[in-house]
């Protein structure tokens, strides 16, 4: 097992800067997810750890080496792809047994660890069969494997289930959240899918355009989303945005008003605002409820029933639109006006720079 | 309906199929000609090519042609020096040019394009441009040989063999197609901790059965129907290959029996080896056809 240390690390192809200094800290035994839209750099950070991609500046190191330079196999690093890369003329053995076969291992120590591979994946009966024989979700259990065999410092994942479909997806994110608490190993994982951020991480770093915007534990960033990027992008429906004018501040609380609410006060531990200000509300779909006196009503424009939850979508009179998620047994239908709230304390504010000034 | 279109289809079968058997009979006739021909004494083989007799074995049928070829010339080394050459042509092309190749797919170096670029330019320029040239040069090329180092390839193997064994076409081929192996294997493979020889032999070659076998194949036919270049540099017998030794036993006699007898034998190893790598090459495809 190994910690990970990204130090101002950069990338550049020609002058086009891909990773704009990063600084991340991975410690031994860490579930850490890289998540962030197609082209944030995610990928190509994870190369970078994994040494198929150069670094250009800065410094990266596993455990205490510092790693720049050393080629992958000089590492202690085991890497899942998308694609599975599974090597199509060998069996899912030979496949297993790839990097100790490379070491010029003893054949009982191989014998030993595909075993214990195939134990832990539940694939001993697939030994002798060839990668065309197998399920898409029993080849990305020998591409599993062949990192585990290896027992590297740092298992690296690229995205590894975005190829499997749905239900088997849930299943093998569940596996792999077993495996890791099984064998405790450090673990980076790439993805854009943020439920399986949330689910599976320690620690999420969320990028966007080659550099980090906020490291936390999942619930960190969906509660406490440093900017309007972290709080768009962690949560499903996507958190709800309101520009809103401030009406008067004091030392603990902020009393705003926008064109389509209602003015409220919420509590405030930043400073440096001031009336008249513009800034934006954020507010997450679960924590609207229908109340009287709510600071929103609209117009009901779309009712999605979904059993555990009802998704509405509402048309505030100045024509933008909010969603919200309400019980499931709550009844609404299209047309019908409703008025919701939010507590006090579940919304964020941000400045207009896009960072979060709320607690 | 059903009926109809079984019909349609049992139709369509033998139409496909009697086109096909039509053009494999345009094919085979010069074949079955040469073999028929071989086995007869010469006046019956002049007056059957008026009729459909040339191509049975009909009449006087005999192996005497084959017996009188051997006898009046060495056929059997002309396939023997055929076979070395070409084999070993063969095999050091395949070795050289899928690992440059690889160098230039998998491995970043500077100026790897342009030296492409370069090999793939010499596709234009006809070896004729350059067979004088490659004369003299061999003419004077030390060789450290079983004779200790002696000066000049003109009348040996290697003369026939070394500036062959790379090439721009098979070069190509070879990028080609490793271009369109998915780089993630790759990847994964020196992740795993395999070096670059390691992952050319334990990976890339493995997977690239289908290019080997056209590769081998059409290097086969170039280097067996070498003529120009042997020509130019064999001049004694014993390193002679067939289509050098061909010409020489046409001159030696006008027997087309034993012509034929001569055509029949050195198309042999042609055959065989054709045979061979079209299992090879059905054997590749069947392990192949996978995507990881």
């Amino acid at each position: 097992m190994a910690s990970v240390s990204l130090k101002n690390v950069r990338k550049n192809y020609g002058a086009a800067d891909i990773i704009k200094g990063v600084d991340i800290e991975i410690a031994d035994g860490e579930f850490c997810v890289f998540v962030g839209p197609s082209g944030c750099g995610k990928s190509t950070l994870l190369r970078m750890i994994a040494g198929l991609e150069d670094i250009s500046g800065g410094t990266l190191s596993i455990g205490d080496r510092v790693v720049n330079d050393l080629p992958p196999k000089d590492r202690s690093i085991a890497m899942v792809f998308q694609s599975y890369a599974i090597f199509p003329h060998m069996t899912v053995r030979e496949n297993l047994a790839f990097g100790l076969t490379i070491a010029n291992a003893p054949k009982a120590e191989k014998d030993a660890k595909v075993a214990e591979a195939a134990r832990i994946l539940q694939m001993e009966h697939l030994l002798e069969r060839r990668p065309s024989q197998l399920s898409g979700g029993q080849r990305q259990r020998v591409a599993i494997g062949r990192a585990i065999v290896r027992k590297p410092g740092v298992f690296l994942f690229d995205e590894p289930l975005s190829n499997l479909d749905a239900a088997l997806r849930v299943d093998m994110r569940m596996e792999l959240a077993k495996l890791h608490s099984d064998l405790g190993a450090t673990m980076v994982y790439v993805t854009h899918d943020q439920v399986e951020a949330m689910t599976l991480a320690d620690k999420i770093v969320v990028l966007s355009a080659g550099t980090v915007q906020q490291v936390g534990s999942p619930l960190e960033l969906y509660h406490r989303p440093a900017n309007l990027f972290v709080a768009g992008f962690i949560g499903s429906p996507k958190m709800n945005f309101v520009e809103v004018t401030i009406d008067a501040v004091d030392a603990s609380a902020i009393r705003i008003s926008g064109p389509a609410m209602k003015a409220q006060t919420l509590p405030l531990t930043g400073a440096g605002q001031k009336a008249g200000d513009i800034l934006t509300l954020g507010v997450r779909p679960h924590d609207f409820k229908p109340m009287d006196d709510g600071a929103f009503t609209g117009k009901v424009t779309l009712v999605e029933h979904l059993g555990n939850e009802t998704i509405v979508n509402l048309a505030l009179v100045n024509g933008q639109h909010l969603i919200v998620a309400l019980d499931g047994d709550t009844a609404c239908t299209v047309g019908e006006t409703l008025t919701v709230g939010h507590p006090p304390e579940k919304a964020a504010l941000f400045d207009q720079a896009g960072n979060r000034i709320t607690g | 309906m059903a009926q109809l279109s079984a019909d349609n289809h049992g139709l369509r079968l033998a139409v496909r199929y009697t086109v096909l058997g039509l053009i494999a009979l345009i094919f085979v006739f010069p074949l079955v000609f040469m073999l028929m021909s071989s086995l007869k004494p010469d006046a019956q083989l002049l007056s059957d090519t008026r009729s459909l007799r040339a191509f049975l074995p009909v009449g006087d049928i005999s192996l005497d042609n084959y017996f009188d070829a051997f006898r009046r010339a060495p056929v059997g080394l002309f396939i023997f020096n055929s076979v070395i050459v070409t084999g070993v042509t063969v095999a050091l092309t395949l070795f050289i040019c899928s690992a440059a190749a690889f160098a230039f797919v998998f491995i970043d170096w500077r100026g790897r394009d342009l030296v492409l670029t370069l090999i793939l330019a010499t596709l234009i320029v006809p070896f004729e441009t350059i067979a004088i040239p490659l004369l003299l040069i061999a003419s004077k090329l030390p060789w450290l040989g079983l004779d200790g180092l002696t000066y000049g390839w003109l009348n040996s193997y290697q003369v026939q063999i070394v500036p062959f064994i790379a090439d721009g076409l098979t070069i190509f081929l070879f990028v080609q197609y490793f271009k369109d192996l998915p780089g993630e294997l790759i990847e994964a493979a020196r992740v795993e901790g395999a070096s670059w020889w390691q992952v050319y032999r334990r990976v890339v070659m493995p997977l690239a059965g289908p290019v080997l076998a056209t590769a081998a194949i059409l290097k086969f036919l170039v280097m067996y129907n070498q003529y120009l270049w042997p020509l130019m540099v064999v001049q004694e017998e014993r390193y002679r290959p067939v289509m050098v030794g061909l010409q020489y036993f046409f001159q030696l006699n006008r027997a087309w029996g034993e012509i034929m007898a001569y055509l029949s034998l050195i198309t042999v190893p042609v055959l065989a080896f054709y045979l061979f790598l079209q299992r090879a090459f059905i054997a590749s495809i069947a392990s192949t056809g996978v995507k990881g």
